[in-house]
């Protein structure tokens, strides 16, 4: 009895830990006024003024090209080493997967300061050719630091996938009449294609929620994490709880129509699986 | 008790497109090449390892038109990677391959005129079973009307009629197996390869299946080259069965001849139970072996040779004591729903034999053996190899713990 | 032995990796013992020596937020892998669900809160008491630290418990075992691949942290973060001292996961 309210009280307090800052920093966004302790009555004010902050919206905009951009370099990129790799022994394979790890395990921070270093090497051999150096820190960089740091998670989703796939698929197609190239997108790439999309998307979210690496490499560029980082420091104001609380609807929605999908899809299988067994 | 194990293969005798005889003392490790119009597919000294370990290791084999040919042998013995040679998915260290006369050792998957059945049939999980059997015929770029018509056609052959919009994961073993051979067929392949196409199903379907899949070979008229573990699956189907061990053919006969007349202790092992002892002739007609002298049919051994004998289970005649040419202690009897099956000790020798009157155990019994029931052998050095490999059966291991 | 299979496919992404990943590293290295003019020198490390006491307070301060992490983390986790399939998954979601807000703005939302008139001083004013000094300390940091990473210690203790299957534990209890010695015998040593990535996954980002120091603790308190961030960004500007800080920070995280075995593969897939 006395456990069962420990563990109560344990589950009520971890919770409201876990989403009383959000829950707080959310209903001041809709404060009149700019104090972050008093609620002095209900405006949208804020989300208006949030809408016209030139800052935010043109960081919102590099912030989802980047990702889109960086996310489909990767996913190629990492989909197509996952093949590679499928087809290797197990020696250089283990390399190329230690080295995907670095990534992973690495402080961010150690990420974000040695590409930084890297760049500034290339900016500076590349000197000589005046202006077109000076661009490298900037959009290249960032988005060559997007890429880097999204590549290893696209390998260790797409991997296990085509590792877990019945060899001889490969070999059904090829019996019956695809080349090898015919063979990967007819047969390898449509049963991949579930890890690849999903490699796909948690790249997005990666680089859309990315402060560190991006601060290190951006240059003058600010994506919106480094924005709400310089709004942060700046005088406070209630523009960071409405676009707190707009990012946190939108990732709610995402993950809830991904959740019911998913959902979706594995009562269609059970069903299937039911009416094979009949 | 012949008269039953020659039953349950009438289906393959009756069949039997082809019986091909070989002599019985050729030398093993060549497969024989016999220059026949009728030769479809033919393997040359075909080398394959793995790490440098051979896994086939010169191996030659003629293979004929409408021929339903088994390569039988335990895991690891190299059927499955004879038959990804002939399918092209594995090129060979050395040898050739020739279809139809033609060198396509060079040559790749999709270009080859043959077609595989998949170890757990492999079909392609994103499309539907009127999609999987269309796949090959849509690669063609053959006219839709022309695919509809031939898919339909041989979904019918392999008794889906009407599954055409199932998704595979929606059907069960058996219907799935089906589907794989109709999307191999559908490409009109010269010949047909099945790497244990029956290996997943449970023994009552598997049963239904393999006479199926004789039924499909037959009203096609083309090639069926079929691997399995299992003897009994191989004697039902085939006209002639390839055993294999360790890279190496080991004997290419009838179902008959393998059973028969195996030509090593290997063969004799793999094939069936048997009772396998080291024995003498001291002259034609006249075998030593378990410490007596039998009249035998075989003939044309050097005098004085030294031999193995095969007595099948089935051929020991239990007799009185009084009455028998040899006599032995029963160790243990085992009802197995035909027949009793007994252990007897002799001699220092142990006798599977299989009865439909038990003994019990500590009878003193007499056990004779016709002359014909007596088959001889060259002695092989495959004897040792045999005890490594022990078919994979599941009922073949049953039978031995039984005993 | 498989006929063309072409292994060409993936030299792209080698080569990216090495240019992009294992190149900066070493740059990292080369700058550590270079000076501003190229020339080989230790002098950047052995300056390191007057910066000892942040890294130690660096080390402490994660230690404590690793700690405190497990502690929370270690009952939730159980429960959840003890729950209903389909339950498990709605809850999982709940306790993964702040963190995919931002963590500047997780970090900002407790900025506010910690405040000497923030609302959870005038919450305990209510009952007379404090108000406290929470902003701006090193406990203020600690809470940062813990709040932002104790998903990571979650997920992989939850992946880990799940593969407890309940009849050990009924096997445990039918052999006698009471609370303690199921936790202790049982629980604990089966869930241990499931603390140690736990472990390295909180610690790692918590030492080489400089936003949460930053923002929690009004630049009061420094930690190695704030060091390197200060050398590459801040006002101090030197590349060659910043790389020789980050050699340290990257010796001390691989310590650290040599200690604990650092990431099982497996778990890494599961938070992935």
């Amino acid at each position: 009895m006395v456990g069962k309210i420990l563990k109560r009280v344990y589950v009520v307090l971890l919770f409201s830990f876990l989403y009383m800052p959000i829950a707080v920093l959310i209903a001041f966004s809709f404060n009149e006024s700019k104090s972050r302790s008093n609620f002095t009555g209900f405006t949208l004010d804020w989300y208006a003024k949030l809408f016209r902050n030139e800052a935010v919206l043109s960081a919102l905009l590099l912030s989802l090209v980047l990702a889109l951009v960086a996310a489909a370099i990767a996913t190629v990129l990492g989909t197509m080493a996952a093949v590679g790799i499928s087809r290797m022994k197990r020696g250089p394979r283990t390399l190329i997967m230690n080295l995907s790890y670095i990534p992973i395990v690495n402080p961010e921070i150690i990420t974000g300061v040695s590409l930084m270093l890297l760049f500034v090497v290339i900016k500076n051999l590349l000197g000589f050719l005046g202006p077109v150096a000076d661009n490298i820190i900037g959009l290249p960089s960032l988005l060559i630091a997007h890429v880097t740091f999204n590549l290893p998670y696209v390998l260790f989703m797409v991997a296990p996938k085509l590792r877990a796939m019945d060899k001889n698929l490969y070999d059904a197609a090829l019996d019956l009449g695809c080349n090898e190239r015919q063979a990967f997108f007819k047969v390898v790439l449509p049963e991949i294609m579930p890890a690849v999309f999903s490699a796909f998307l948690i790249c997005l979210t990666y680089s859309i929620d990315d402060f560190t690496i991006s601060y290190f490499t951006a240059g003058n560029l600010q994506t919106l994490p480094i924005a709400i980082y310089s709004m942060t420091r700046k005088k406070v104001s209630p523009e960071i709880n409405a676009l707190s609380a707009i990012m946190f609807v939108a990732i709610l929605a995402i993950i809830l129509i991904a959740n019911y999908r998913e959902a979706a899809g594995e009562r269609k299988k059970q069903k299937a699986a039911a009416r094979a067994r009949a | 008790m012949r008269s039953i194990r020659v039953e349950k293969y009438s289906l393959a005798t009756a069949n039997c497109k082809r019986t091909t005889h070989y002599h019985q003392n050729r030398v093993i490790n060549k497969g024989v090449v016999l220059m026949d119009q009728s030769v479809i597919i033919s393997l040359k000294d075909i080398v394959v390892d793995f790490d440098d370990e051979a896994v086939l290791n010169g191996l030659s084999l003629d293979i004929h038109d409408e021929e339903f040919v088994t390569l039988l042998g335990p895991s690891g013995c190299g059927k499955t990677t004879t038959l990804r040679v002939i399918g092209g998915f594995l090129a060979p260290k050395g040898g050739q391959v020739f279809f139809d006369g033609k060198d396509i050792t060079a040559l790749p998957p999709y270009k080859r005129p043959v077609n595989t059945v998949f170890q757990k049939y492999a079909l392609f999980p994103h499309l539907n079973v009127y999609e999987n059997v269309a796949f090959g015929l849509r690669l063609k770029k053959v006219e839709e009307k022309l695919i509809r018509e031939q898919v339909l056609e041989m979904l019918e052959l392999v008794g889906l009629k009407g599954f055409e919009r199932r998704g595979t994961e929606q059907l069960s073993g058996g219907q799935q197996q089906r589907v794989a051979i109709a999307r191999a067929l559908v490409n009109r392949p010269k010949v047909l390869l099945l790497d244990e196409p029956l290996g997943a199903l449970d023994l009552k379907l598997r049963k239904e299946m393999q006479i199926e899949l004789k039924r499909i070979q037959q009203s096609l008229e083309i090639t069926f080259v079929y691997v399995t573990h299992d003897q009994e699956e191989a004697l039902t189907m085939s006209d002639t069965v390839v055993v294999m061990n360790k890279g190496v053919i080991q004997q290419i006969g009838s179902p008959q001849d393998i059973y028969n007349e195996p030509m090593n202790a290997f063969v004799a092992d793999f094939i069936g139970e048997s009772n396998i002892f080291e024995g003498m002739m001291p002259k034609d007609f006249l075998v030593e072996f378990a410490g007596q002298p039998f009249t035998c049919v075989d003939s044309g051994f050097a005098p004085n040779e030294l031999v193995q004998v095969v007595v099948r289970p089935e051929d020991v005649q239990v007799v009185p004591s009084v009455a028998g040419q040899l006599t032995g202690v029963v160790k243990t009897t085992v009802f197995k729903g035909v027949h009793w099956e007994m252990i007897v000790e002799q001699g220092g020798n142990e006798w599977i034999i299989q009865s439909t009157v038990a003994s019990q155990p500590g009878e003193l019994i007499g056990m004779n053996v016709e002359p014909d029931m007596i088959h001889i052998m060259h002695r092989s050095d495959e004897e040792l190899a045999y005890a490594e490999f022990r078919p994979e059966d599941p009922e073949e291991e049953e039978a031995e713990d039984a005993g | 032995m498989r006929v063309k299979r072409k292994k060409g496919v993936a030299v792209p992404y080698l080569a990216w990796m090495i240019i992009f990943t294992a190149l900066p590293l070493v740059l990292v290295i080369f700058f550590a013992f270079t000076n501003k003019d190229g020339g080989f020198t230790l002098d950047n490390l052995t300056g390191l020596g007057n910066y000892v006491s942040v890294f130690f307070l660096s080390l402490i301060l994660a230690a404590i937020a690793t700690v405190l992490c497990l502690v929370i983390a270690y009952p939730i986790s159980f429960m959840l892998s003890r729950l209903r399939a389909g339950r498990q998954g709605i809850l999982l979601m709940l306790v993964m669900l702040p963190m995919w807000m931002n963590f500047l703005l997780r970090t900002y939302a407790w900025m506010s809160l910690l405040e000497y008139n923030g609302l959870i001083n005038r919450f305990l004013g209510i009952f007379g008491i404090g108000p406290f000094e929470m902003i701006n300390t090193a406990g203020a940091v600690v809470l940062g630290m813990v709040y932002n990473y104790l998903p990571y210690m979650i997920l992989p203790l939850y992946t880990a418990m799940v593969k407890i299957s309940p009849s050990v534990i009924e096997a445990a209890e039918d052999l006698g075992a009471g609370f303690w010695s199921k936790l202790f015998r049982v629980i604990l040593p089966l869930s241990k691949p499931g603390i140690q990535t736990g472990i390295t996954m909180v610690f790692v980002p918590a030492i080489s942290t400089f936003i949460i120091s930053k923002m929690l603790s009004g630049g009061n308190i420094w930690l190695i973060g704030d060091l390197i961030e200060s050398q590459f960004l801040g006002n101090a500007y030197n590349y060659n001292l910043g790389s020789a800080m980050s050699l340290v920070l990257m010796v001390v995280v691989l310590l650290i996961m040599s200690l604990t075995g650092g990431f099982d593969q497996e778990d890494i897939e599961g938070v992935i």
